[in-house]
């Protein structure tokens, strides 16, 4: 079955969510699912009328977006290499946007089966917005879990412990510029597969 | 009924007085237990520290991350076809289906549609690893409430399936079969036959399941209005799988979600219970086996003939834009929301686990409870450590 199949439903779902929203809706992107991006300031009302006035009562995930591109690329360089130069333009995504960091939360309507992803920007110099986790009860890990691995602080949030790493941990893993450790101190090799094979020559490929 | 309603209302008069207590600040008899990460009545390494008084619980947190394995960080390091590996590993228990929404979504980005025989194998492999995932469970439920029995059981019918697997795809546990744009391999010869004689035998198991444990006095009596979670709670914390539809909300991806997939093109039923307890959770959980088993063999009947794999280029690159796809897996709605920027890997995954928001329940559902209830409802809520941390 193609997925186009049930545009229909999701199209007259749209005008719907863009008039209980009204501005405080910056941009929107259609494509087999419906992506929103809301004001700053009115994250947590946005969401709220999500909930009451259009019926997303199901929570499905909150996590954030890194927008830079990665100045380390994809981990394979050589280190004795002195480091290539790499474009680490921000470009955002579905929806626009205008900072690098961005957090997006899916909800769905657990009777007409509608969902969408609302995405905020996250302003650069204070990495801070609001918390939703009094609006849906389970933002609050995936809020805790968005902190610690992007550093985003969420207004009202009651704990932001760490879920996952030690407390005296440094650096947040999930943002482009945190290097991949693993990868940096033995080179990658890459996608030619230079395993001897059982049988083969000792050692063969292995000092590249 | 009547029992129900009294027991939900006990608990709801537990957890006030445990609500007064803790603002007495937990003068004198407050006592910290820590349950795990190594202990027996917990699955794998999930920790729980909960501050008792008495035998009541005031409050009680799980303690992740014994397990974080930073898959999402990973993924920006591989190409599309690496992180099927990955991500085999997330809910071990039934890793194909892990697989599947993750090439859906690569696949919807590149619009690529896999050929229908591929989708048949699809679906029948990934009810195959439910049955395997969903059956331990079973037979686990016992062990966490004192019957043995059940997981001798469940770990010898359990090992059918996980053979039909190994069959078909070569990997007991991991079987990293699926593709961009179809599967590896086609059916070994004579794998039908023997897939319908071990379906027959897994509707005899649930049989025998449902006579040793749920008609059981003392299992429905630990279970039965224990952990009660209402279905506006269930929505708001996002739990999914069964543990929502036995919160009596039907909903159900396979059914309800327009996927490639060939679930729609069987017969069977999706079942849901208006209790929201413990044993509600499990007994979804043993109907879903059964129309499980129906679904493979309905599917089985109707394999189309024809290739297993559309035509994608051998180096897959995977063009720019944002794709959401989630299944109804063993546990729950798994999901990856993954963004490309037209490279060979993706830009950004997030993984969407079950257990992370079906864990995420327990600190409001464990306030007020008695101990051995505990593991009770951490059995019914029924987690994988890999799924939560991933």
């Amino acid at each position: 079955m193609s997925t186009t199949s049930n545009t229909q439903p999701r199209i007259t779902s749209v005008a719907e969510v863009k008039a209980a929203l009204g501005d405080r809706l910056v941009d929107s992107f259609h494509k087999e699912d419906l992506w929103l991006r809301v004001r700053t300031d009115a994250w947590k009302s946005s969401m709220q009328t999500l909930r009451d006035a259009v019926g997303f009562h199901y929570f499905c995930f909150l996590s954030a977006i890194d927008w830079m591109p990665s100045p380390y690329g994809r981990g394979e360089d050589d280190p004795t290499e002195p480091a290539p130069e790499r474009d680490t333009t921000i470009r955002q995504g579905y929806a626009g946007g205008e900072t690098r960091m961005q957090v997006f939360a899916r909800v769905t309507n657990p009777v007409t089966h509608v969902s969408v992803v609302v995405k905020v920007d996250v302003p650069d110099d204070s990495l801070t917005i609001e918390s939703i986790h009094d609006v849906y009860a389970g933002a609050n890990w995936h809020e805790r879990e968005t902190h610690e691995m992007f550093g985003i602080k969420f207004d009202g949030h009651p704990d932001l412990r760490n879920m996952y790493l030690p407390i005296d941990f440094e650096g947040f893993p999930l943002r482009k510029d945190f290097p991949l450790l693993a990868r940096m101190v033995k080179p990658w090799p890459g996608i030619v597969d230079v395993e001897p094979l059982p049988g083969g020559e000792i050692g063969e490929g292995e000092e590249s | 009924m009547t029992m129900l309603g009294d027991r939900q209302q006990l608990s709801y008069i537990a957890s006030q007085a445990a609500d007064a207590r803790l603002n007495l600040e937990l003068e004198t008899e407050g006592m910290t237990l820590n349950i795990g990460p190594q202990h027996p009545a917990t699955h794998g390494t999930l920790r729980i520290i909960a501050r008792l008084d008495g035998e009541q619980v005031v409050w009680a947190e799980p303690a992740c991350g014994y397990m974080h394995r930073g898959y999402e960080k990973l993924t920006e390091v591989r190409t599309y076809p690496q992180v099927t590996t990955l991500v085999n590993r997330i809910d071990w228990l039934g890793s194909f289906a892990n697989e599947v929404p993750f090439i859906l979504a690569a696949e919807k980005l590149m619009g690529v549609e896999a050929p229908t025989r591929a989708q048949y194998i699809r679906t029948i492999l990934f009810e195959l690893s439910r049955i395997a995932n969903v059956s331990l469970f079973l037979g686990d439920l016992g062990v966490q409430l004192g019957a043995i029995t059940p997981v001798f059981l469940a770990f010898r019918d359990r090992e059918y399936v996980l053979n039909l697997i190994e069959s078909a795809t070569g990997g007991r546990f991991h079987p990293n079969f699926d593709r961009i744009g179809g599967l590896k391999d086609d059916l070994p010869a004579g794998w039908i036959d023997e897939t319908r004689a071990v379906m027959k035998k897994l509707r005899g198991f649930c049989d025998q399941i449902e006579d040793l444990l749920f008609g059981n006095e003392i299992f429905q009596s630990r279970t039965r209005g224990i952990g009660v979670i209402p279905r506006d709670v269930a929505l708001q914390y996002g739990l999914s799988g069964a543990n929502l539809r036995a919160s009596g909300v039907d909903w159900d991806l396979r059914r309800d979600h327009q996927l490639p997939m060939a679930w729609n093109k069987a017969d069977w039923k999706v079942w849901t219970h208006p209790d929201g307890d413990s044993f509600a959770r499990c007994w979804i959980r043993l109907q879903e086996t059964r129309e499980s088993t129906k679904i493979v063999d309905q599917l089985l009947g109707s394999i189309p003939a024809g290739p297993v794999m559309a035509k994608v280029p051998k180096i897959i690159k995977v063009p720019e834009g944002e794709a959401w796809v989630s299944t109804e897996n063993p546990l729950g709605e798994m999901g990856y929301y993954v963004v490309s920027r037209g490279d060979l890997g993706p830009f950004r995954v997030k993984i969407r686990s079950a257990s992370f928001n079906n864990i995420s329940i327990t600190p409001w559902l464990l306030r007020g409870v008695y101990v051995p209830d505990i593991v009770t409802i951490l059995a019914s809520l029924y987690f994988i450590l890999g799924d939560i941390d991933r």
